[in-house]
C-alpha cells in the first residue's frame, strides 16, 4: 500500500490552482471536468512529477467550513511539505505576499513554518537538518 | 489578582510556556504546543495546553489577541513588575562599593 493521493478542501479551485502553482511552485498533473462547476484537480511536486497528487477539492460540504475555521483559528495545518530550506522559503514566500502564522523555528530534529494557503488553509513547511 | 499571578507562575509547564512566548510573541496555539512536545519532551494534550494558557491569561500574564481567522497568544510582562515593586529594593548606588 502506498499513498497515491491526498487532498485539500479549498475554497476556490482556480484560486487554489493559483497559490500551488504560482507561488508554492507545484505544478498541475489532472484537470478534470466533474459535474458542471467541480473540476478533479490534483497538482505534483516538479521534482516528483510520478510522487503524491494533491487534490484540491472544492469546500462544499457544509461541514468543511466549520472543521477548517476551528483548525485555522488554532493554527493547525492540514499538509505539511517538504523543503530544503526552511528558513529561504519564508523569505521567497513572504516576499510573494503569503502570510505565515508561524515563523521558522527549529523543533527539535526539525525546522517547521506554517503558512495561509489563501483558500482557507494552513499549510507547515518542514526541513530536515542537512 | 496576585494569588492569580503566583498560582500561574507555580507550575513548570506554564513557566515553560511563558519561557517560549519570551523567544517570541504572538504564537498560535499550534506553535505553543509543537514547542512543548518537539523542544521539551513535554507530552501534554491540546485540552491541557488550552487549560494552561487560561491560567496565564487570568493572571494577565498572557493575552489573545484575533487576527483574522487566527488567534494568536502574547506575552505580557507587566504584572511581574508587581512582585519586583513589592520585595525588591531598588539598586542605589553604594558609594562603598564603587571605589576600587
Amino acid at each position: 500500500m502506498k499513498i497515491h493521493l491526498t487532498s485539500v478542501f479549498v475554497d476556490d479551485q482556480a484560486k487554489a490552482l493559483r497559490f500551488y502553482t504560482e507561488i508554492l511552485g507545484f505544478v498541475k498533473k489532472h484537470d478534470v471536468p466533474v459535474g458542471e462547476q467541480d473540476r478533479w484537480l490534483t497538482v505534483v511536486s516538479p521534482e516528483e512529477p510520478g510522487g503524491t497528487e494533491l487534490l484540491l477539492e472544492p469546500a462544499r460540504h457544509p461541514a468543511a467550513r466549520t472543521y477548517r475555521d476551528a483548525l485555522v483559528e488554532d493554527g493547525i495545518p492540514l499538509a505539511q511539505f517538504a523543503v530544503d530550506d526552511v528558513d529561504a522559503e519564508y523569505e521567497r514566500l513572504s516576499a510573494l505576499g503569503v502570510r505565515f502564522t508561524q515563523r521558522p523555528v527549529e523543533m527539535g530534529p526539525v525546522t517547521t513554518a506554517v503558512l495561509d494557503d489563501t483558500c482557507g488553509n494552513l499549510i507547515q513547511l518542514a526541513s530536515q537538518p542537512r | 489578582m496576585a494569588d492569580d499571578l503566583f498560582k500561574a507562575l507555580a507550575d513548570s509547564t506554564r513557566r515553560t510556556i511563558l519561557d517560549e512566548l519570551a523567544e517570541r510573541s504572538g504564537q498560535t496555539l499550534f506553535e505553543i504546543c509543537a514547542r512543548l512536545s518537539m523542544r521539551h519532551g513535554l507530552g501534554i494534550s491540546r485540552q491541557a495546553v488550552s487549560q494552561h494558557l487560561a491560567v496565564l491569561e487570568a493572571a494577565g500574564l498572557v493575552e489573545t489577541r484575533r487576527e483574522g481567522r487566527y488567534k494568536f497568544h502574547d506575552l505580557n510582562t507587566a504584572p511581574l513588575r508587581r512582585i519586583a515593586e513589592r520585595w525588591l529594593v531598588p539598586d542605589t548606588p553604594d558609594p562603598e562599593d564603587s571605589t576600587p
